[in-house]
């Protein structure tokens, strides 16, 4: 048990960063994330770290990427558009430099500058990446305050354990949700040797750090950096220790690795249910009554709750697809996530899509009453 | 027999030496080792390295680097000097990279005094990509992309960053040099000592403007290329100290 603590999910994650060992964050005031900024600015100092209001979302996560290279724990929190103008960085960071970081991305209403309401439109520049070229960021969605702070602590471990950013899909109404939780313990200071961290190469060869190479540290040999050459396959072997192709099968590989030991979910009510309800985040916390009402009535419906967005749990869907008879993905958002769960079950049984957009929530009533149709209750005038 | 050249140990040849013929970079990379190999400071160092010729050829620091995104390289500095103070930080920019799409990057570091050095290769063109105009690129000169010549009316003027950057009072040393003769590259040397040394003394930003040829880009032979420097891009970009703030 850590200590117990009452404030909005915004806060909360600043204090788990900083128990997560994180020491620099940076950020742009965007709303609705701007109050891990106001944490940050007073906690992270408090802490020994360093705090920095960057110029722009792009200067913020090209600072991310010199602490991280570093060898610092960091972290970063903008919303939609704020997020979008840092995905260079991000492809950087995943695909080339290999450093790791976390990213929160509190949803509000897009596209463009959209609004201020929560939504969970930004699933896919999460889940696929809005940066050039092929790479994967790990993506978590947390549906309360006490799993924000939970999955934050987890984002910094898996982040440093595979080298990779790590994004924390919160929202408008997550964030600015005040509850109590509890912090729980700090991470250990530095479970993973960060040989690769550029602090000055005092007693070690130097190590250069942003450029693709076969391996990193004492002996490592870097492509020489004729990236052209390379890339139209002029590459020569006496100059370059290993190929660009080489560097991307290398990627591949530990993104499999990443799929294969890091997906998490949780489900509630599967085990007889007839009916999958699939939603992550807050869609998932505001439709829990309609899915208990749905049971009280002997609905046989169960919930599906993704927890890692990325390594989405595809193989675990897909199970649960032998078993139901439908399956109901419920979003904020036009249709992201039924995008990856079609795949998952690939055509076993009908999926269908319950979406709300503009900032509107799921409402159980709503939601419910959709999905009484699909097990075709008796609908009275049931009010969930 | 006396020795009169010597690798230094902060910059090694590791593989070729790919630089074109009459390019500048090679002397600003070794006038860079020199300072801190004579500073003593090689193994506290960490260089962050923008997108340019002087960073796709093979390595030639001697220390750790980080290599940035194309005009990036003052915010990843910033991280850097911050959480590590009493390292020697600097950015090896392009006048393309820190002039053109790293504008908004080098005016906030420098407002906000970051205590990092920055170093500029200002030869007025983009040369990695083949000479095309850069902000820099002076009235008149032929560029792949002003085949005409640059004409104020339709590419606007030089940008005179350094000038620029001189004016914020979170600048303490701002120098522009040239690498065109042996007098003014011993002088380069001496600005770049000072800008590490206002640096280490933690009295905030520090930035040298260096002046270097770019044969292939500017399309004259090497030794044009230096009379060239000398008697037109000097013209636009004149040399000497700009800002020395009272210690």
């Amino acid at each position: 048990m850590g200590q117990k603590l009452f404030m909005n999910c915004n806060r909360a994650i600043v204090e788990a960063a900083i128990q997560a060992g994180c020491r620099f964050f940076t950020g742009y005031p965007f709303t609705p994330a701007t109050e891990c900024l106001e944490q940050a600015s007073h906690r992270l100092p408090a802490a020994g770290g360093v705090y920095l209001q960057a110029e722009s979302e792009v200067s913020g996560i090209n600072m991310l990427m010199g602490a991280a290279t570093a060898g610092f724990r960091c972290m970063t929190a903008t919303s939609g558009a704020g997020f979008a103008l840092m995905q260079e960085g991000v492809s950087h960071m995943a695909g080339i430099a290999e450093v790791p970081c976390v990213i929160v991305n509190v949803m509000r209403g897009g596209p463009g500058f959209g609004n201020l309401a929560p939504t969970q439109s930004d699933y896919r520049l999460a889940t696929r990446g809005g940066g050039p070229g092929d790479y994967r960021c790990l993506a978590f969605g947390p549906a309360t305050v006490q799993e924000a702070v939970e999955l934050t602590k987890l984002a910094f471990a898996l982040a440093d354990r595979y080298r990779t950013p790590a994004i924390i899909l919160s929202d408008q109404m997550l964030a600015e949700t005040t509850e109590a939780f509890d912090l729980g313990d700090p991470l250990p200071e530095e479970p993973v040797e960060k040989w690769w961290a550029t602090t000055g190469c005092k007693g070690r060869e130097p190590i250069y750090m942003g450029r693709p190479g076969k391996i990193y540290g004492p002996e490592a040999e870097y492509l020489s950096g004729n990236l052209t050459l390379n890339l139209i396959g002029l590459a020569r072997a006496d100059r370059d220790p290993d190929t660009f192709e080489a560097h991307m099968l290398r990627l591949a590989e530990k993104y499999r690795r990443i799929e294969a030991e890091e997906v998490r979910a949780e489900t509630l009510y599967l085990d007889d249910a007839e009916l999958a309800v699939v939603a992550f985040g807050t869609s998932a916390r505001l439709i829990r009554p309609a899915i208990e009402h749905a049971r009280s009535e002997g609905g046989r419906v169960g919930l599906f709750g993704p927890i890692t967005l990325w390594p989405f749990p595809s193989r675990l869907i897909a199970d649960a697809s032998k078993r139901v008879r439908e399956v109901l993905v419920v979003e904020m958002s036009m249709g992201q996530l039924v995008d990856d769960v079609r795949l998952a079950v690939n055509g076993r049984v009908p999926v269908h899509l319950f979406s709300t957009l503009g900032g509107v929530v799921p409402r159980p009533e709503t939601v419910g009453r959709e999905i009484r149709q699909i097990l075709g209750l008796v609908t009275t005038d049931s009010r969930a | 027999m006396d020795q009169v050249f010597k690798q230094t140990t902060s910059a090694a040849l590791k593989s070729r030496y790919d630089y074109c013929a009459g390019c500048g970079h090679g002397i600003a990379v070794r006038l860079v080792a020199e300072v801190i190999d004579e500073l003593g400071l090689r193994g506290q160092t960490v260089g962050v390295l923008g997108v340019g010729c002087y960073s796709t050829n093979p390595v030639t620091f001697n220390f750790d680097c980080q290599f940035a995104l194309h005009g990036r390289a003052p915010a990843m500095a910033t991280a850097v000097k911050r959480l590590l103070p009493d390292r020697l930080v600097f950015t090896m920019q392009g006048d393309g990279d820190l002039a053109a799409i790293g504008t908004t990057e080098i005016v906030h570091a420098a407002t906000r005094g970051e205590r990092f050095t920055v170093l500029m290769l200002n030869n007025s063109n983009f040369g990695e990509t083949g000479g095309h105009m850069a902000p820099t690129t002076v009235i008149g000169q032929r560029t792949p992309s002003t085949p005409n010549g640059r004409d104020p009316e339709i590419h606007g003027y030089p940008t005179r960053i350094t000038e620029m950057l001189a004016l914020l009072d979170g600048a303490k040393y701002v120098a522009r040099v040239a690498l065109d003769k042996p007098a003014n590259i011993m002088r380069a040397k001496g600005a770049i000592k000072k800008a590490f040394e206002i640096q280490l003394s933690g009295q905030g930003f520090s930035m040298v403007e260096v002046l270097t040829a770019c044969p292939s880009g500017w399309r004259l032979m090497p030794v044009e290329s230096l009379k060239w420097m000398s008697e037109v891009q000097m013209k636009t970009y004149p040399i000497g100290e700009l800002k020395v703030a009272a210690s």
